[in-house]
């Protein structure tokens, strides 16, 4: 139930220069090894994690008081933080060359960079069971074959409605093609009900939907080359800009869009769909957890909460049962002790994630946890994962900030009215050229 | 303690050749002449007393000051993405890629398009109430207060609750326009490119306008009462004391303001923040969120340098350029004065 927030840490110019200063620059994390053996010696192991509220954040103090009991001499540190800040305290830790043993990797082109500057750890070799257990889902962590972070938890983004507003409108099925969406959302118009929110003014909610048009336009190889290559030069891709500006055009998104922030307030998305005000929002899997902290009953939508996979498009090379997703994934410090690795596995193993499945805590990656999700609506998704034939990562992950940032920026603009599907291709290639 | 005291003590001796009730600025200057000419242990001791009083501070500001501006200078000719080793040297590539990156162009001009509007429209504004609250009146006070309020209030704070007060169709604004049947923009305040821009001004107008008051109503308090007074003897109106007078007096003041205001509007960079992000559509953006947004968000810190670089010298241009040509007046007067008042 992971929120995927961008970074939204408001730093003073000041701090930002001093931030940047105090990056040891010139040196190599890989340089000095720690101590690497965990026998005998008090070894001890620092952990990063993002659960901080129950029951997560007790049923992780559990887990590390069972790895110790396990293995004598290991202590592990538990840091349990908030989301943003722990992206901030990881920026600043890599910066420093400071990095804790184990913390999250969100995979794709951030996880790439980071191995490139040698700070992460091959778990190929050591977690090669785990990595088999685990199957298709790390490929998003995988890096010229090489797998460095284990994910423990992958969802995927859909559609979240509002039974009642649909019904309310006479609406008995949910779209299944583009079309149908709009008219879809013409219906609800004339029912007075605002069709679809959208967090615009955070771009990656807006994102999503230009990268789900072109999962839906492109063929898997297509997609899985630029990923690689960076090579965006296939017309699937300015289709899907299209197909996206198509949808902008028949306005079905909440009125100001343009700066609704993704997730922090009532005026926010998924505050809009949380309280009633849309009948639907293209979200990830936290959607759920996301609004019941959004609506002082702390129950969101509660009965009223359904679930629809992203519309075909009509002519798409793209599989239609194929999703976009992400997730969140264990990863080892270069030069961390080997319990490290040890701890990692036990973290993936049948019996963390089945606890972790049971708390409702995300979307388990272990196929040994499937069946122990409580909540309907994961569960739910969690079928939907398994049965794509193919989950992309989100492409803004998937490429690095660098390159996504900048396709975000351009997919933003093009909500706006201000760009076009061309210009987005133009942009992101310009940015992937440059980082290259 | 003792070196303090062994200073004093050597002060009060006249300069040879310096008749005494020349005026003061002579003095100063022979005694600054006459320190060469003291014993090298005098010289010792007073390098040290000034390295041991200004040290601290010194040190202070070189590591959190110079320090970092000197990194900064150096990330900007480098790519790096904020971690690894520092080693790929672009030399002023960063800087082409900011200069010609059109979306940083646009927030240069949104600086300044600030920078122009704070000083046409809150200098009259600031002026015009800073003279209705000088005149004494019930309730003075408590107006007073309620102006500068919001300069108070953290800029955060300030903007998450204009953010809200601004939300289309469900925020009070319009909720209140909506009442008198009055629509506001289909896209919201701050959704809307054509206008976020002058939202968000707005906004700034809110929240330092009492600045700008608090400072001319201390300005007023300089001006002479008997000047007024002799004005009104000689049957001038209220305006034209204000006009003639009470204004022209109060030019350092306002010059003074008009230079806090402009570096402000330069380095805005907390209220669009909170209110836009610099969007939509980068229509709000300014330097300084152009450089945190391709530092802490795409992790292209040599970018983001290079542009906190160009931001510093845009700044440190136009506060030279302001001394050379506006505040040097202010200056000059002042020493003029201070050479008549001795003669």
């Amino acid at each position: 139930m992971r929120r995927r927030t961008v970074t939204s840490v408001a730093l003073g110019v000041a701090a930002m220069t001093v931030l940047a200063a105090c990056g040891t620059g010139g040196d190599d994390t890989g340089g000095s090894d720690a101590p690497a053996s965990s026998s005998g010696a008090a070894t001890t192991i620092t952990w990063w994690h993002n659960s901080n509220t129950d029951p997560g954040k007790a049923y992780y103090d559990e887990v590390a008081k069972k790895f110790e009991a396990a293995n004598p001499g290991v202590t592990v540190q538990v840091t349990a933080m908030q989301h943003e800040d722990m992206l901030t305290k990881l920026d600043a830790a890599f910066q420093s060359g400071d990095a804790p043993d184990v913390y999250m990797e969100r995979g794709g082109g951030e996880l790439a960079d980071h191995v490139e500057a040698g700070l992460v750890k091959d778990l190929s070799a050591p977690a090669q069971d785990v990595v088999t257990k685990l199957g298709g889902s790390v490929a998003g962590w995988q890096v010229e074959g090489k797998t460095y972070a284990l994910p423990f938890s992958v969802g995927v983004v859909g559609f979240w409605y509002n039974k009642a507003l649909f019904t309310k409108a006479g609406i008995d099925k949910p779209p299944a093609t583009v079309e149908e969406l709009i008219a879809t959302s013409d219906t609800l118009r004339r029912a007075g009900v605002e069709p679809i929110s959208v967090g615009a003014g955070d771009k990656w909610p807006a994102a999503h939907y230009w990268y789900y048009l072109a999962l839906r336009q492109c063929p898997q190889q297509v997609l899985q080359d630029a990923v690689k290559s960076l090579d965006f030069s296939d017309p699937c891709f300015v289709a899907a800009g299209t197909e996206l500006e198509k949808i902008v055009k028949a306005k079905p998104f909440n009125k100001g869009f343009l700066s609704t922030p993704a997730q922090t307030g009532p005026t926010s998305a998924s505050g809009l769909l949380a309280t009633g005000k849309v009948a639907m929002e293209m979200q990830g899997h936290w959607e759920p957890g996301v609004m019941q902290g959004l609506t002082e009953d702390k129950k969101g939508l509660g009965e009223n909460l359904g679930w629809f996979p992203f519309p075909a498009v009509s002519g798409g090379k793209g599989d239609p049962a194929s999703a976009l997703g992400g997730g969140d994934a264990w990863a080892v410090a270069k030069d961390a002790p080997d319990a490290a690795v040890d701890f990692v596995k036990y973290l993936l193993s049948d019996e963390v994630q089945t606890g972790f499945a049971e708390r409702d805590m995300g979307l388990p990656t272990n196929p040994a946890a499937s069946g122990s999700v409580k909540d309907q609506a994961l569960a739910g998704l969690l079928k939907v994962r398994d049965q794509a034939p193919f989950v992309q990562l989100y492409f803004d992950t998937a490429f690095g900030q660098a390159v996504g940032g900048a396709m975000n920026d351009e997919i933003a603009l093009l909500f706006a009215g201000k760009a076009g599907p061309q210009d987005i291709v133009e942009k992101t290639q310009a940015a992937a050229d440059d980082a290259k | 303690m003792t070196s303090l005291l062994g200073r004093s003590s050597a002060a009060p001796h006249p300069g040879p050749g310096v008749t005494p009730g020349t005026a003061d600025r002579a003095t100063a200057r022979s005694a600054v002449r006459r320190g060469p000419s003291r014993s090298g242990g005098g010289r010792l001791r007073t390098a040290l007393e000034v390295l041991f009083f200004v040290g601290p501070a010194l040190a202070l500001f070189v590591l959190f000051v110079v320090w970092p501006v000197a990194r900064a200078v150096q990330f900007s000719f480098y790519r790096w993405k904020g971690f690894g080793p520092l080693d790929d040297f672009v030399g002023l590539r960063n800087y082409v890629s900011v200069l010609q990156n059109e979306v940083f162009v646009g927030a240069f001009v949104h600086n300044m398009v600030i920078v122009g509007l704070s000083i046409v429209v809150q200098l009259p504004l600031g002026l015009g109430i800073a003279l209705l609250l000088n005149r004494s009146m019930r309730g003075q006070g408590l107006l007073r207060t309620v102006i500068f309020v919001p300069y108070v209030l953290s800029e955060v704070i300030a903007g998450v609750v204009w953010f809200q007060l601004l939300q289309p169709q469900y925020g009070v604004v319009d909720g209140i326009l909506g009442a008198v049947g009055v629509a506001g923009p289909e896209q919201g305040w701050l959704g809307t490119p054509d206008i976020a821009l002058y939202t968000v001004f707005g906004v700034l107008t809110w929240k330092y306008l009492g600045l700008a008051v608090l400072l001319f109503l201390a300005g007023l308090q300089g001006v002479p009462h008997e000047l007024v007074e002799a004005a009104q003897m000689d049957g001038a109106s209220w305006w034209q004391v204000q006009r003639r007078i009470t204004v022209p007096l109060l030019g350092p003041t306002v010059r003074t303001w008009a230079f806090l205001s402009m570096i402000g509007s330069i380095q805005l960079f907390d209220m669009v923040w909170i209110l836009t992000g610099g969007g939509p559509a980068n229509a709000t953006t300014t330097m300084a969120t152009f450089l945190i947004n391709e530092g802490t968000k795409r992790y292209n810190y040599g970018i983001a340098t290079a542009a906190s670089v160009i931001l510093f010298a845009v700044a440190l241009v136009f506060a030279l350029l302001y001394q050379y040509f506006v505040l040097r007046r202010d200056v000059a007067d002042a020493d003029a004065d201070a050479r008549r008042g001795v003669r």
